[in-house]
């Protein structure tokens, strides 16, 4: 578990694949390692790369027999992301995701309260749903003025 | 019984390639750069599931008696049967020829301009909005499992497609005519959608109730009006498409036909 801590995601490198919570399970017998890996979005082009990377990381430190297994169900929600993820996010000037359950909204026209992670105000506002990955959103702080993206709930 | 899922699981997976592949065509041409990017994102939305829904086609097909095999052979791509090795997902994406695929007629009508998109995006996205739930309620594992990880992308796509129907609507009288011009084209088209066909695992006709509503609430406020013509044009589902179909394929397989097996 340790050695995956140095798994970044390609797209937002402050983010371990542990933070991300996309490592649903590890199972090591004798000297074969089998991971249970889940994708965030269908089409993540990250995806390949992080197996990849876990591979190497794990070969590198020793560990030939790896077998890395994706699995769709239970789907990826945001909510399983570290506390710790959350505030890495957020040092590197990404919004963390708001909890699922409270905020998430389809409704129309409808927009989440969003927290700048420049100057912390809540008065910001949608630029876009989609932004430069599949994950995340932009948007504007009214207050600061600044753009930034924001990891959207999923 | 298992020739039918694999076809089934083909006719899924043609209709969000297919998708995929048109929204793709506005990489860089968006009106925007914020909604080129919300396009192509949907599209790599599309793509993802088209994939792993031709993973498990070609699992199921790797898997099949000879039996079976036969039962599904007017779906397998003949250069394919050259490569002695066993079905990927690329050979059903990319080496099928026309009347080989599954897609609904709608997916595969040309980008055109905005209005043309987002209209088809928000019947698509609809469809899929109430399709996906019951495909997770079935008891194939791996189709709930794609249903069930694909409807949340689809939450957004129809999100966003209904905002800009109401946008283009309720908008400018440019605007208001380019997407009442989409919806006289698209649609005859809409109709396909809910009509069974031997291979479905669901019954499409009962989504069409949902469906009806879904675009009646957002059609009041795009100040739009549903089209009294009741003919409907079908064939996808056959395997008969329309003249676009070909175009897209050209452009979509030229890689993978002129050079066999190539990978990035």
């Amino acid at each position: 578990m340790e050695i995956l801590k140095d798994v970044k995601d390609p797209e937002v490198p402050v983010l371990s694949v542990l933070d991300l919570g996309i490592i649903r399970s590890v199972n090591i017998e004798d000297d074969k390692i089998n991971i249970v890996i889940t994708p965030t979005y269908s089409g993540c082009p990250a995806m390949d790369v992080i197996a990849m990377d876990i591979r190497l990381k794990l070969i590198e430190k020793g560990y030939r027999d790896v077998f890395i297994e994706h699995q769709l169900s239970p789907a990826w929600t945001t909510d399983w992301m570290s506390e710790e993820g959350k505030r890495k996010l957020k040092a590197f000037g990404i919004a963390p995701p708001n909890p699922k359950q409270q905020f998430c909204s389809s409704e129309m026209f409808r927009q989440e309260a969003v927290q700048c992670p420049h100057c912390n105000s809540y008065h910001s506002e949608l630029i876009s749903q989609f932004g430069s990955t599949a994950c995340k959103a932009m948007y504007r702080c009214l207050d600061c003025k600044e753009a930034f993206d924001y990891f959207k709930c999923h | 019984m298992n020739a039918n899922l694999f076809i089934y699981t083909l006719h899924l997976a043609d209709n969000a390639l297919m998708l995929a592949q048109r929204n793709a065509e506005w990489t860089g041409h968006g009106p925007v750069l914020e909604q080129d990017i919300a396009i192509t994102n949907i599209s790599l939305d599309l793509l993802g599931q088209a994939r792993n829904l031709y993973q498990y086609a070609g699992s199921l097909y790797n898997n099949f008696t000879e039996d079976e095999k036969s039962q599904v052979d007017k779906y397998i791509p003949k250069l394919w049967k050259q490569y002695n090795r066993e079905l990927q997902e690329d050979d059903l994406a990319f080496l099928r020829n026309e009347n080989q695929y599954l897609n609904l007629l709608i997916t595969e009508l040309p980008r055109v301009d905005w209005a043309q998109t987002v209209l088809r995006q928000f019947f698509f996205s609809a469809f899929q909005f109430y399709l996906y739930p019951r495909l997770q309620n079935t008891n194939n594992q791996q189709l709930s499992a794609i249903a069930e990880k694909s409807i949340k992308e689809v939450a957004y796509h129809l999100k966003w497609s209904a905002e800009w129907v109401i946008r283009l609507g309720d908008g400018t009288e440019e605007s208001n005519e380019r997407i009442k011009n989409a919806l006289t084209d698209q649609w005859v088209f809409t109709g396909e959608m809910f009509v069974p066909a031997q291979f479905d695992l669901i019954d499409v006709s009962l989504l069409k109730e949902d469906w009806d509503k879904k675009i009646e609430s957002v059609f009041a406020e795009a100040t739009l009006r549903i089209p009294k013509q009741t003919w409907m044009q079908s064939g996808g589902k056959q395997g008969k498409h329309t003249e676009h179909l070909g175009y897209l394929l050209a452009e979509m397989q030229y890689m993978q036909r002129t050079y066999p097996n190539s990978v990035w």
